[in-house]
């Protein structure tokens, strides 16, 4: 008679469905104290992704940040969405006019439609938000795991350069090598972006890879025979790129507020381009009597900056499991 | 105080009972909640401690048996914690009706609680007679000189060799075994009825294990203090406990005299856990341990939480009426005289 | 002496041979230098022969799991050798190496850091052989761990979810398919059972006797728990601060304990049937265990130790047999019984 009843014991013998609902609610034996951490919603690493997943959905900074930049997300990529004017159709007469009736944004200098115009700007503003941010997890991660990795030498050699650039700040780091460059677009903008904006990205992975090199299950596939390459990209790195993402998710908030600055600057990018940065840039002239013209880029700018953040904090929230309520 | 007591050496079978306990628990029940779920941790344990008593409270991760205790010593972090039911009586008085303020009054110098951890126990920015010598200011109103002489001499008195020289180091300059002592020598600074030891040796070798128990037999000895030792080391508890509960999935399913409950078990899983333990006498048997694994605690089986691996287990006809394992849930009751067990068919391995 | 080892004729599988491993202790950041040495194992010699068990006894610092990532070639030694049937290790190709390791695998104490959180249970149990692709068909791959799981008590449809799916127990079961699946000859046991419940530790200990018998393997069985040593055992090696003290067939060291260490350990054991309680002497050590960066002078064990005398500390004793039928590393070795409930 009790044979059936082991299987069920031995559990987990709920439904493959109805696991998934439940797999992150189950207290497993680890300690009494899981009890407690358990009920306070401590969650193993693993399965972090469907966990968090189901955390954020919840989360409604989350979806308000997810929302906004959805939004911008198709303003980007199809912009006539939103308006049919076209941004570079412009007629001096009404140069400098406020919002009014058909013309929400009022006109900008050049009198172009402004609503059309800021309309236009998220698309470079979110390619060099991603472009840079790609840029610099490429960097950062390929950094990162080979000083954690190998540790030694090469890690005192590679934290050093991290430091040396670490010394210069990013904005004036940018307008240095933007201020040499023969042409500043889209590229050139990321470009500098990356190049002094790396360092934080690498160190994260330094950390969390030799905090994870340390793990048994490391050690079994080295035992295995695994070769390095495959320890890397099968084992540490999966494992050690939950902060590293959170970081890049609010970096691409921060990358688009730089990427406006050294615009607004005069370093970053030039017309004729669409960008907010070129936006307040000129606005900043006509701030007196055209006030619309730094509030609409402005606002559009802290929006989509405030995405990221909000979505990178919820993440963070959702993959940290101390933070879990 | 009961340190001016006289008690005697503690001896295998419990004080006479027309001695009152120093602390009661009664029908504690502790859950934890969050947004998702409600977990029973403990489910209305009781136990008693009498002044210079030792009882072992026994069982396997997620038995609740940690709970408890943190309920007793008022550090259960609340929420996600909640103390749903039951009293907890420190000389008749019940801790959970008074206020924080008064419960600290009592706690402070009534209960003390040594941890398993001592390393993170113990603050690493203060030295050692820093945070021995605190109790003595904050509730004894001591002044700082006599603070220090009071740690060195606590400090002496847990076998710290070198005390005078070793006060002013950090937690970290001392050993593991060290650190215990330390700990050991905060909580007995202020003398108190009941000293709760979660898992005290744990994280330690063998022979600073032995000697850490020692500490704590020799230091109950003079002290005449009841003490809560919390494990899941059946040779521990063997070896200095008086009395034992047997706790699983948050409920005692047994309680009884060291002796008799680990010489003659009168339920399945104390029987099934003895039978899971190699012996340093015996060799190359085959062990017979409990199958399964301990339960969810978010998913305790019916009826009986055991009885999915209970070997004695019976359902449906084969049960007795009223007593059928997967639906009536036993209640801990008195099989033999002095002694509990939750288990309908209890007399069968009394028998045995 | 109780009954010889079935294996004595074969030559032994793997042998220890003088091993050291040291770890510098360095300061500075960019130029590191070496200030000290942490002598982690000192000089270790022992064999392991086809089908037996080897138990590797030891406190924590006392070297052992670093023995353990030696032979697996996690670490590589100081001096000494590791020959695997006559070969060394150290020496090994790169090629040789792999097939080494196809041989000799391990299982790890905690079940919850030897498990990669991000890869199923299949992918764990099966990446060896993805390293290895010689060594299964590709097509046979998901019948053989489903094969695997069953045979270590576990279900076969698990193979499709993730380790936080399970308790320690059967994290620990999963851990022991992953060493099973190339069949080797050779299971390097670092306290698999002593981070899980009395209950499932039985448990494991079973599966782990049957599975021995069944594919005919040895394990090098370290742990800290004496008890657990002795049930599984047929030889046993004591460890103190990096060095053997004490090495001998099973029941020789329980019952005839010849080092001070080995005795003072035994009789630290708690006993947990009554009946036996006090019938064991009891030996307390004084003082800890000594910094591994600065051992004493001569015998390791002598600042510890109540039989010390002058000699102790001058000249380091030999791990050679003293007249109690097994070697000890003692200037005064001599047999004692600390475990009379015995035979």
């Amino acid at each position: 008679m009790n044979e059936p009843r082991t299987e069920t014991l031995d559990e987990p013998t709920r439904g493959e469905g109805e696991h998934r609902e439940s797999f992150s609610d189950r207290v497993d034996d680890r300690a009494e104290e899981l009890a407690s951490a358990a009920a306070a919603g401590d969650i193993e690493q693993a399965g972090l992704w469907r966990d968090a997943w189901r955390q954020l959905r919840r989360n409604p900074f989350f979806i308000v940040g997810a929302v906004l930049f959805l939004v911008f997300a198709v303003m980007a990529v199809a912009p006539q969405v939103f308006t049919s004017v076209d941004p570079r159709d412009c007629s001096l007469a009404r140069s400098g006019d406020g919002p009014q009736p058909g013309a929400p944004f009022g006109y900008d200098i050049q009198g172009c439609d402004y609503y059309a115009n800021v309309v236009h700007g998220a698309r470079i503003s979110l390619a060099i938000g991603f472009l840079a941010v790609l840029g610099t997890l490429v960097i950062g991660v390929v950094v990162g795991a080979l000083a954690g990795y190998y540790g030694g030498w090469i890690d005192s050699l590679l934290a050093r350069v991290t430091d040396i650039f670490y010394g210069l700040p990013l904005i004036l780091g940018a307008i240095i090598l933007l201020s040499v460059l023969p042409e500043r677009g889209v590229l050139e903008v990321s470009l500098a972006l990356i190049a002094f904006g790396w360092m934080t990205a690498m160190r994260l992975v330094r950390s969390n890879v030799i905090g994870v090199k340390q793990a048994d299950y490391v050690q079994a596939a080295r035992a295995l025979g695994a070769r390095t390459g495959r320890i890397i990209t099968k084992h540490i790195l999966p494992n050690a790129m939950a902060p590293v993402l959170v970081y890049s998710t609010i970096a691409v908030g921060t990358i688009i507020a730089s990427e406006a600055t050294l615009t607004f600057l005069g370093v970053g990018l030039q017309l004729p381009e669409i960008s907010w940065g070129l936006q307040i840039n000129a606005a900043q002239n006509r701030l007196r009597d055209a006030p619309h013209l730094i509030l609409f880029p402005s606002f559009f700018l802290s929006l989509t900056v405030l995405a990221f953040i909000l979505m990178g904090d919820a993440l963070r929230d959702a993959l940290d499991p101390k933070l879990r309520r | 105080m009961t340190s001016s007591l006289p008690t005697p050496a503690p001896s295998r079978t419990a004080p006479a009972p027309a001695e009152p306990p120093v602390l009661e628990v009664d029908d504690l029940a502790v859950e934890f909640r969050s947004r998702r779920r409600t977990v029973s941790a403990v489910n209305g344990i009781s136990y008693s401690v009498r002044a210079g008593e030792t009882l072992a409270v026994v069982g396997e991760s997620g038995s609740g048996k940690s709970v408890g205790a943190q309920a007793v010593m008022g550090i259960l972090d609340v929420p996600p914690a909640r103390i749903t039911s039951g009293q907890i009586r420190f000389r008749g008085d019940d801790l959970l009706t008074m206020s924080r303020k008064e419960q600290r009054a009592v706690r402070g110098p009534g209960i003390a609680m040594v941890f398993q951890d001592a390393l993170s126990a113990l603050n690493p920015v203060f030295t050692v007679g820093h945070q021995i010598g605190e109790l003595f200011r904050v509730h004894r109103g001591a002044s700082r000189g006599e603070a220090r002489e009071k740690a060195i001499e606590l400090m002496e008195r847990v076998g710290i060799p070198a005390a005078r020289q070793r006060v002013d180091a950090y937690p970290h300059q001392f050993s593991g075994g060290m650190r215990q002592r330390v700990m050991i020598a905060m909580a007995i600074a202020l003398d108190p009825d009941i000293l709760i030891a979660d898992e005290p040796t744990t994280a330690l070798d063998v022979t600073v294990q032995a000697q850490i128990m020692d500490l704590l037999s020799e230091l109950q000895r003079e002290t005449g203090m009841g003490m809560i030792l919390i494990t899941h080391d059946l040779g521990v508890v063997n070896e200095v406990a008086d009395r034992v509960a047997v706790m699983y999935a948050g409920s005692i399913v047994e309680n009884g005299t060291v002796d008799e409950v680990l010489a003659e078990p009168l339920h399945p899983y104390t029987q099934g856990l003895m039978a899971s333990m190699p012996s340093l006498e015996s060799h190359g048997d085959r062990l017979n341990p409990v199958t399964g694994t301990p339960p969810d605690l978010s998913a305790v089986p019916s009826g009986c939480a055991f009885h999915p691996r209970c070997p004695m287990a019976r359902f449906g006809r084969a049960a007795a009426p009223g007593k059928d394992c997967a639906r009536n849930v036993p209640v801990l009751r008195e099989v033999v005289p002095g002694r509990t067990a939750a288990c309908h068919y209890s007399e069968e391995l009394e028998h045995e | 002496m109780s009954d010889p080892q079935p294996t004595t004729t074969d030559a032994p599988l793997l042998e220890l041979r003088d091993l050291t491993k040291h770890f510098p202790l360095t300061q500075g950041i960019v130029f590191r230098k070496t200030v000290g040495q942490v002598r982690a194992v000192d000089g270790v010699s022992m064999t392991l022969n086809p089908g037996e068990t080897l138990g590797l006894v030891g406190e924590s610092g006392s070297g052992k799991s670093t023995v353990a990532k030696l032979v697996m070639g996690l670490e590589r030694p100081t001096a000494g050798q590791i020959l695997y049937k006559g070969r060394d290790i150290t020496a090994m190709s790169a090629r040789e190496l792999r097939d080494y390791r196809r041989n000799v695998q391990i299982i790890f104490q905690d079940p919850y850091s030897s498990l990669n959180p991000r890869m199923t249970v299949g992918d764990i149990v099966a990446e060896a052989w993805d390293v290895h692709p010689n060594s299964v068909a590709r097509k046979d791959r998901g019948a053989q761990v489903r094969e695997l799981l069953e045979r270590v008590g576990l279900r076969a449809d698990y193979a499709n979810r993730y380790p936080h799916q399970f308790s320690g127990g059967q994290r620990q079961r999963i851990g022991i398919a992953r060493a099973l699946a190339l069949r080797p000859e050779v299971i390097i046991c670092d306290e698999p059972v002593s981070a899980l419940d009395v209950s499932v530790q039985a448990q494991v200990i079973n599966l782990l006797q049957d599975l021995q018998d069944e594919f005919g393997l040895s394990f090098l069985f370290i742990a800290h728990d004496l008890s657990v040593v002795r049930h599984l055992s047929d030889r046993v090696a004591v460890m103190y601060l990096g060095g053997v003290v004490e090495t001998g067939d099973r029941d020789a060291i329980y019952e005839q304990a010849a080092h001070p260490y080995t005795q003072a350990l035994l009789s630290a054991v708690p006993i947990h049937e009554p009946a036996l309680r006090g019938s064991r002497e009891r030996i307390m050590l004084s003082g800890d265990l000594p910094s591994p960066a600065d051992p004493p002078s001569g015998c390791r064990f002598r600042t510890r130790c109540w039989k010390a005398q002058d000699v102790c500390a001058e000249e380091v004793p030999e791990l050679v047999d003293r007249g109690q039928g097994h070697p000890s590393a003692c200037h005064f070795a001599e047999s004692r019984d600390l475990v009379p409930g015995s035979a």
